[in-house]
């Protein structure tokens, strides 16, 4: 098992004609992911990739014709919100979307359309998901990882990679490492990602990774204390010493008003029984601590 | 990105909100020309306004009433040029003095948690909203819009009436979704009216009228949906901005000035604020946050590098990349390029991991900088640059 992705995925790759796109394409291929196709209107009737797969015009080509359950969005910011919508109009349930700057309002649009087709979607701005051994969707490196049992869910991109890294070279292995993307507005949040952990049986801790903004992680820390009491867990929150009133990068990084500090997201996770780390490399560490045993 | 009140106001006036007519003066001339217009048409005192982006204003002496349009000016004249918060005053708004007989507060903004357009509402208007939360968090009333419909008639009504201002219903239902359309037509994540004002007129027969105003306006816009809003970007105030946010937001980085030692150049948001943090942990102070951003490109690269050199408080600079869509190598080149081309020399220290790092090593190798250290992990990093800081310091100190 594992979440999101896995053997199963037969992924569409929307934009594959692009430059990210076809470089990160193959990039998910060599990992092993299932790629059926790509698509990019006008280009319908290519071929691409080591191992040649169709590109398609429309979504709803690529699902008649290629069973995809699974896309991934590498669309620039003007086309992406409509990329969404079509992959959904197609029946694709599970959506990847890497892309960033998409305008807020665009996705606010878009997630309520997303919700009511009862479709799941990662992202806007988020590196994808990795289920190790498995399958890659999405721009995470692929050699980074380690098979285990430790879930991994990061607001962040670079910085999933840092904490992975550090699980892989303490020999803690990973089941799946998802990031949600650091936007204001996005299709699933740290509670939809830690409910699918909680019902994984291969899952048998979780990582999250917050940074300061919003009061997400401090919602995830009550939904933890209700739902996740007893499962190994451990944390990270990046910007303990950002500045307040300054966006740090991410549209959803900022400090306001005394809301979306660092301080009041260690104290609630804390509260729930998580493991809080100062650094990424303690990470490892706060899970042998819980009982997670390197494998 | 913030804009000025009269901005502001054109947009909500754009959208047919009740803006009271205004003028934007730049100099104590201009200024009693505007003020004489008003009074001549009636008003009995003009407002003038501090035009600037940070909060407070008001208690910094920037808005003052005039009687006459020569004490306008003479007030025009104190206010130009006045320093608020670090930030100099170069235009000033008048507007005609309302009697103003309430004040209410009236804001939509884009809500991540409810991922929808959220309006907030209070009967104690005029004072800062973060005070009501913070104090009396019951006076402030919120209200979700339907994220295609909008705001719905029944929605603002329920507003209007848990404000206690039913006597106004009409006006303000057309206020708040005037509010929302100014929202929507400008991609603006902040719609802020405080204080919407009851604004009351005397007739020349001593009967008076009250109705509803837009008295000040704060809007902010989404900085991604800006490349759509060509007419937006062009009230951009560049005299309120650092002219080093300016150079990194043309060259798509995202760069905030710190106050310390160690400059930093990292790709992705939450681990450039991470090394920010873990520098700080070793007993340093990072000099900046700076993300490259995904694709960090040689040319890139070197702009960053000269954004942080024109900080001439920094001793030791630290670069933590992690390849994932960006490429060590490419990286790496951009590095060797900017610093044969920089005159300023700064020890450095250079992480850099994921996709094709093993290039990178190469590169720095060839290069051969004996002011270059690599690093393996963020950690040892960290250290590294922290240490060369502090030489540097008791090698500047001993000197």
């Amino acid at each position: 098992m594992s979440i999101l992705v896995n053997r199963a995925t037969r992924l569409l790759v929307q934009g594959i004609t692009g430059r990210e796109g076809m470089f990160h394409a193959q990039q998910m291929q060599d990992y092993g992911t299932n790629v059926v196709g790509g698509m990019t209107p006008g280009k319908g009737g290519q071929s691409v990739l080591s191992t040649p797969v169709p590109v398609f015009d429309t979504c709803a080509d690529a699902v008649a014709q290629t069973g995809a359950n699974t896309s991934v969005i590498y669309v620039p910011a003007a086309g992406a919100p409509d990329a969404i919508l079509e992959a959904v109009d197609a029946g694709i349930k599970t959506v990847f979307c890497i892309t960033e700057h998409i305008p807020a309002l665009d996705m606010l649009r878009v997630v309520h359309v997303v919700d009511q087709a009862g479709a799941r979607l990662v992202g806007p701005n988020c590196p994808g998901a990795t289920s190790v051994g498995q399958a890659k969707v999405g721009i995470i490196p692929g050699n980074i990882h380690r098979p285990g049992n430790v879930g991994v869910v990061s607001r962040s991109g670079t910085l999933t990679y840092e904490v992975v890294e550090a699980l892989t070279e303490a020999g803690i292995g990973q089941s799946t490492c998802v990031g949600i993307g650091g936007d204001p507005i996005n299709g699933s949040n740290f509670i939809d990602i830690l409910s699918l952990f909680r019902d994984d049986p291969d899952t048998d801790a979780v990582v999250l990774i917050g940074e300061i903004g919003g009061d997400a992680e401090e919602r995830a820390a009550d939904w933890i204390a209700q739902n996740m009491r007893g499962v190994p867990m451990a944390s990270f929150i990046a910007g303990r010493t950002a500045p307040p009133g300054r966006r740090m990068g991410h549209a959803g990084a900022i400090i306001s008003g005394g809301r979306g500090t660092a301080q009041s997201k260690v104290d609630a996770l804390q509260a729930a029984g998580v493991r809080v780390a100062e650094t990424p490399s303690q990470i490892p560490q706060l899970l042998v601590e819980a009982g997670v045993r390197p494998n | 990105m913030k804009l000025q009140e009269y901005h502001a106001k054109r947009l909500l006036q754009a959208q047919g909100l009740p803006v009271s007519d205004f003028a934007v003066a730049a100099n104590p001339t201009e200024v009693r020309s505007a003020a004489a217009r008003f009074l001549g048409a009636g008003a009995t005192r003009v407002v003038v306004k501090a035009q600037v982006l940070v909060g407070g204003r008001g208690k910094a002496g920037g808005v003052k009433l005039a009687s006459t349009a020569e004490e306008a000016a003479a007030l025009a004249a104190q206010i130009l040029g006045m320093d608020i918060k670090g930030t100099t005053v170069r235009r000033v708004l008048v507007a005609p003095g309302a009697e103003i007989v309430a004040e209410y507060y009236l804001a939509c903004v884009l809500d991540r948690s409810s991922r929808r357009v959220m309006f907030m509402a209070s009967a104690e208007g005029g004072v800062e909203i973060e005070v009501v939360a913070a104090e009396r968090p019951d006076a402030i009333k919120y209200m979700h819009a339907h994220p295609l419909l909008g705001l719905l008639d029944y929605q603002a009504r329920a507003l209007a009436f848990d404000i206690a201002l039913g006597a106004h219903l009409r006006d303000f239902v057309a206020i708040a979704k005037g509010l929302f359309a100014t929202m929507m037509a400008n991609d603006a994540d902040l719609v802020e009216i405080n204080p919407l004002g009851i604004v009351r007129t005397t007739a020349s027969d001593g009967s008076t009228s009250d109705r509803l105003e837009c008295l000040d306006a704060k809007v902010t816009i989404d900085d991604s949906a800006l490349p759509r809003h060509p007419e937006l970007e062009r009230m951009r105030d560049l005299d309120e901005e650092d002219p080093v946010d300016v150079a990194a937001r043309e060259q798509g980085l995202s760069f905030i000035k710190l106050d310390g030692t160690i400059g930093c150049m990292v790709n992705g948001a939450g681990l450039a604020m991470t090394t920010m943090d873990l520098i700080k942990r070793a007993g340093g102070e990072p000099a900046n946050f700076l993300d490259v951003g995904g694709g960090a490109k040689a040319d890139k690269v070197a702009a960053a590098m000269r954004l942080i050199l024109a900080d001439p408080n920094v001793r030791s600079i630290l670069v933590n990349i992690f390849g994932g869509i960006a490429r060590g190598d490419e990286v790496a080149r951009g590095l060797v390029e900017a610093r044969s081309m920089q005159e300023r020399h700064v020890p450095m220290v250079v992480r850099i991991v994921g996709t094709n790092a093993d290039l990178a090593a190469q590169i720095l190798a060839t290069a051969g900088d004996p002011d270059v250290q690599t690093a393996a992990t963020l950690d040892e990093a960290v250290d590294k640059a922290v240490a060369v800081a502090n030489q540097v310091q008791a090698a500047g100190a001993s000197a």
